[in-house]
């Protein structure tokens, strides 16, 4: 088995807060991002998941050759957003790819999935 | 030594590499399944090669990958072309085609892209993104982008023999079959097309009799098989229109209102702009140039160079001779091939 991340992207701010949806709008998507979750673990396949706040929310700490700095916001200032992510396990790609197109339905965003590094051997 | 003794060489090299470097391409990708060599060879000897093959086909045609390098792939590794040859077909240089190669085998190691025919659910999609690489490199091939020559019989070859394979494998797929009518049956014009001096001929002035009549009956017989299966896609109408065209002696005699039925039933199910050109040339035919000019009017196609080369041959049958040498000028701005911007030249020159 592979661990793979799912990201979650929003290509704005607004889009994370769901700037244009009504609390109906809302409410939809959280039951189906909790009834996405529930399948996942449910097939054994779940590691970690969870929503991020916002971006300004976020410290960085800048490593300058062992000289740290701690500075306000992102490390990239970008209009996209990283609104949260998945972990999962899974036998192959397309195995995670079929999770990552229930969730980019689920959390109403597009989803990235990359494979962790094997451990060593 | 003869040039026909060095391609029946090259041929039997080729026939005896493409089987190493697959069983090579097999360890490449799942190296833990395939420590003992010995083994895999076994499976090759017993007709498992055809499943090996599929498999292979769908991993380096896997969506997650870009197109250029899923043809790279498949080039270099179902087909029997190295990494030089696949650079010089498509005109980038050799580290360029060597990059995209290592860096998709890569993805396929790390992303555990499988090595293994999709389900039946996946099938049409995942089949879609295996004939239409087929497809490009076939195209690639018979009209090459760039260069002096108008094709690259290495390519057509390549893809018919790949096309071969995979209606092979897949028999009950109609679209495969369809690819491979489509593609023998353009094929079989391919010693029409040009001019002694390298000069493209378009279909309308093809001498016919160099059309390749073994070609023309595999290909229609296909055709034919598809049409009673009663499960048309795109490629088995394409092919359709491409076995009409071989029916007829020459352009005139064609059955022009038969071919825009079969682009029309083409438009509904899958249309697009480049469909609605072709149509728009059998248009011509039947209801004349002015009807086909309309049609092409609105069409999103001012940087395609046949949409500009189709124009300029409505606009001269139509007399206005000015508009069309302007058609056919934008034309050859937009064509790398100088064998296409030969023949754009010479019907501009026509026109004075």
């Amino acid at each position: 088995m592979t661990q793979y991340m799912l990201s979650v992207h929003h290509d704005s701010i607004g889009a994370y807060e769901g700037a244009d949806l009504t609390p109906d709008d809302m409410q939809r998507m959280y039951q189906q991002v909790d009834a996405f979750n529930n399948e996942v673990q449910a097939a054994g396949a779940w590691v970690f998941g969870g929503g991020l706040t916002l971006p300004d929310s976020a410290t960085t700490v800048r490593n300058k050759s062992g000289e740290l700095l701690i500075t306000d916001g992102p490390y990239a200032e970008t209009k996209e957003v990283l609104g949260g992510f998945w972990i999962i396990e899974a036998a192959d790609l397309d195995e995670a790819l079929a999770w990552a197109r229930k969730g980019a339905l689920a959390c109403e965003g597009d989803v990235e999935i990359r494979p962790f590094q094997d451990e060593p051997s | 030594m003869t040039t026909a003794r060095h391609k029946a060489i090259d041929r039997s090299r080729r026939e005896s590499t493409r089987h190493s470097r697959q069983s090579e391409a097999h360890r490449l990708i799942h190296p833990e399944t395939h420590t003992d060599r010995s083994t895999l060879e076994d499976h090759w000897e017993e007709g498992e090669v055809h499943d090996d093959q599929l498999r292979l086909i769908f991993t380096c045609c896997h969506p997650s990958l870009a197109l250029n390098a899923q043809v790279a792939l498949t080039l270099r590794l179902l087909g029997g072309m190295e990494t030089p040859e696949i650079a010089r077909a498509f005109l980038v240089s050799d580290a360029t085609i060597a990059q995209r190669i290592v860096r998709a085998k890569r993805k396929i190691r790390e992303a555990r892209i499988p090595y293994r025919v999709p389900g039946p659910a996946e099938i049409p999609e995942r089949l879609d993104a295996v004939l239409a690489v087929v497809y490009l490199v076939f195209n690639e091939g018979y009209t090459a982008s760039g260069g002096d020559a108008l094709s690259r019989d290495d390519l057509c070859n390549e893809a018919i023999r790949l096309s071969r394979l995979l209606a092979e494998l897949m028999p009950e797929e109609s679209e495969a079959l369809g690819l491979l009518a489509l593609l023998l049956l353009t094929a079989s014009r391919r010693h029409a097309r040009t001019a002694e001096e390298g000069t493209m001929i378009v279909l309308a002035e093809q001498d016919r009799s160099l059309w390749d009549p073994n070609l023309i009956a595999e290909g229609r017989a296909i055709a034919a098989a598809c049409v009673r299966r009663g499960r048309p896609g795109p490629y088995q109408l394409q092919a359709t229109i491409a076995a009409v065209h071989s029916e007829s002696v020459d352009a005139a005699s064609t059955n022009w209102p038969q071919i825009v039925r079969i682009y029309d039933h083409l438009m509904a199910i899958a249309p697009s702009p480049v469909v609605a050109l072709n149509r728009a040339v059998a248009v011509a035919e039947v209801d004349g140039p002015q009807a086909a000019l309309s049609e092409i009017a609105e069409l999103p196609l001012g940087s395609y160079h046949l949409w500009w080369a189709t124009r300029g041959e409505l606009l001269s049958r139509l007399g206005r001779r000015a508009d069309a040498a302007d058609s056919f000028a934008r034309a050859i701005q937009l064509t790398s091939n100088n064998a296409e911007v030969t023949h754009l030249r010479f019907r501009m020159a026509a026109l004075r």
